[in-house]
Formats: structure tokens, sequence, C-alpha cells
């Protein structure tokens, strides 16, 4: 019953990556050439709305969340040339493949075996980094 | 009636309730809104005892409302893009159906092209070989477009800023010098 939360909103995240195409390997071709508004669209007020449901829930004068602990929001690890590298890998094989992490997990749902190739080299590629990480500037 | 739910969702739509996932994360357990962690922690579940990589050796199962998360993403690709299916094209703009014809990428009814996402030995290749580069990408930046570019930017994070940065320079690097290229391998 505790993961009931999770998973519906995980049920919600795959259902819009699909139906927003932002899954769709066209559009983020599309997006990268500059072709359409769409995926920049969807970006630019996803980001907004998380600013703003962000600043009202900390409007709240004590916000808690659903099991009654006080909300905090968490902090990325400080660090520097690993967002900036880490990034550009990322969006090398994001620019080819056409798909980012999240549609990839709903894609594979879809039964793409496109996807589920991307995933097995994403696991395989995130293994790689645990095994490389020591020796990275980051 | 239900014709919204096979329609594709246009960006006013999808974008907001996309960035409606950060509070509600938050709200739910103060989590961090992201999915590129469970490719970690899928790692860490199949490491053998053995072998015992540093960054996989940790208590994984405090993830699992990550991983029950993921799941959840399946399921609902599976009801998005099978049950609720869009029986048309993506409604692409006239500009990239000509650059796409430049590539000799054919465009099917479907939602990916064919070419790359079918049972082939070089999609098979190709996707794989991308996908490496995700998961590497992604873990060394710590994070993917929902953890940096959704979640960290709407938090007002700038490490985020620096990984969305190097995100999009590299998306436009392969996207105008490499994938272009691609399609003619496949011929």
């Amino acid at each position: 019953m505790r993961f009931l939360p999770y998973l519906l909103a995980g049920l919600a995240f795959g259902f819009v990556m699909i139906k927003s195409e932002a899954a769709s390997w066209y559009r983020i071709m599309e997006m990268f050439h500059f072709q359409s508004f769409h995926m920049f669209g969807i970006m630019a007020s996803a980001i907004a709305t998380g600013l703003a449901g962000v600043t009202l829930l900390k409007r709240y004068e004590r916000p808690r969340t659903l099991e009654g602990e006080a909300i905090v929001i968490p902090r990325k690890e400080p660090g520097r040339y690993n967002f900036l590298f880490g990034g550009v890998i990322f969006g090398l094989g994001w620019g080819v493949i056409g798909l980012c992490p999240g549609p990839i997990f709903s894609l594979v749902g879809m039964g793409s075996i496109g996807a589920l190739a991307a995933l097995a080299g994403a696991l395989h590629g995130t293994w790689l980094y645990g095994c490389v990480k020591s020796r990275l500037p980051h | 009636m239900f014709d919204w739910l096979h329609a594709p969702w246009p960006w006013y739509v999808s974008g907001p309730l996309i960035g409606l996932m950060v509070p509600l994360m938050l709200w739910i357990g103060n989590r961090s809104f992201g999915i590129s962690s469970n490719l970690r922690h899928m790692c860490a579940i199949a490491q053998p005892k053995a072998i015992g990589v540093e960054f996989f050796r940790y208590n994984w199962r405090e993830h699992n409302w990550s991983l029950v998360f993921a799941l959840g993403a399946v399921l609902g690709g599976f009801l998005a893009g099978v049950v609720f299916a869009n029986p048309h094209p993506v409604a692409l703009s006239v500009e990239a159906l000509t650059m796409f014809s430049y590539w000799d990428v054919p465009i099917g009814a479907g939602f990916l092209p064919p070419v790359l996402f079918d049972l082939t030995w070089m999609s098979v290749f190709v996707m794989f070989l991308g996908g490496v580069l995700v998961g590497f990408g992604t873990r060394y930046a710590g994070g993917c477009t929902s953890g940096h570019a959704i979640t960290g930017l709407s938090t007002l994070q700038p490490q985020s800023l620096l990984a969305v940065l190097g995100i999009f320079a590299g998306g436009l690097f392969s996207a105008h010098f490499i994938t272009p290229h691609l399609f003619s391998l496949f011929w």
C-alpha cells in the first residue's frame, strides 16, 4: 500500500511520455533541428509548472508529505565537470537514439525492440560508469 | 467520447502534467522526481557479491519506491501506446518531414522509425550503443531530462543548468553531424 502512490505517479508519467510524443524519435530530432515549438513548449511549461508547484508547496506554514514528514527539497550533490561532461555524453546518445531514460521505460511497455536494446545499453553504460567513476573528473 | 485518450496531447497539456510530477513526488514522500537512477538500482540488484563495484554497493531496497515508479512508467507506456494507441502518424512540421526524406528515414504510421526500432542487427547495435552513452552520461551527470531539466531547473539548482547545457550541446552535435548520416548504413 505504501508504494501505491509511486505506482500511480509512475503510471501517469509513463502515460504522458507517450501522449506528449516526447517518446517519439521523430519529435526529438525535430527539436534538435528547431523545426517545431512542440518539445520546447513541453519543457518550458513543465519547468514553469514545477516552479509554481514547489513555490506553492513552500507557502504552507508547515508543508507535510503524505506520511506527515516535513517537506525538504532534495539538493543536487556538489560538483562541476561531472554535470557538464555527463550531460554532453548523455546528449550525444540522445541525439542518435532519440530517447531519454523516461521514454525508454514507457516504450519498453509498448513492446518496442529498439527501446529494449537501448535499455540494455543504458544498463551497461551505467555499469561502466560505476567501474571508472574514481578516474573521472567530478 | 474517449477520443482524447487516443489522440496525442498538445504541449500545453502534457508539459504542465510533467511539471506537476515535481511537487507531487515531494508531497508523496520527499522524493526528487527523476527516473535514470533506476538504472543504477538495477545494476545494484544484479551485481554479484563477488565482484563488488563500490558504486553499486548500497542498500537498493531503500529505493524500492523508485523502482515501483519505473514499473508504473512501463505500465503507463503500455496503456498509452497500446491500449489507447494513436492510429495516426506523429503530426510533424513540414520542415521535419522534408529533413527526414533527405535522411532516407521512412515515415510510417507509427511512433518510431521502424528501421531503427525493429529487430535487425544494425538497429539493435545502434540502439544499444546509443543506450550506453545515455546510461553512462546520465549517471556521470547524476540525472537525465527529468532529474535535471525538470526537477533541477524548477527547484533552481545551478548544477542542473550546467547539466542541461551539456545535454543540449551533445544532442545538437549528434543530431546534426551523426544521425543524418546514420541511415545510409541501413540500406
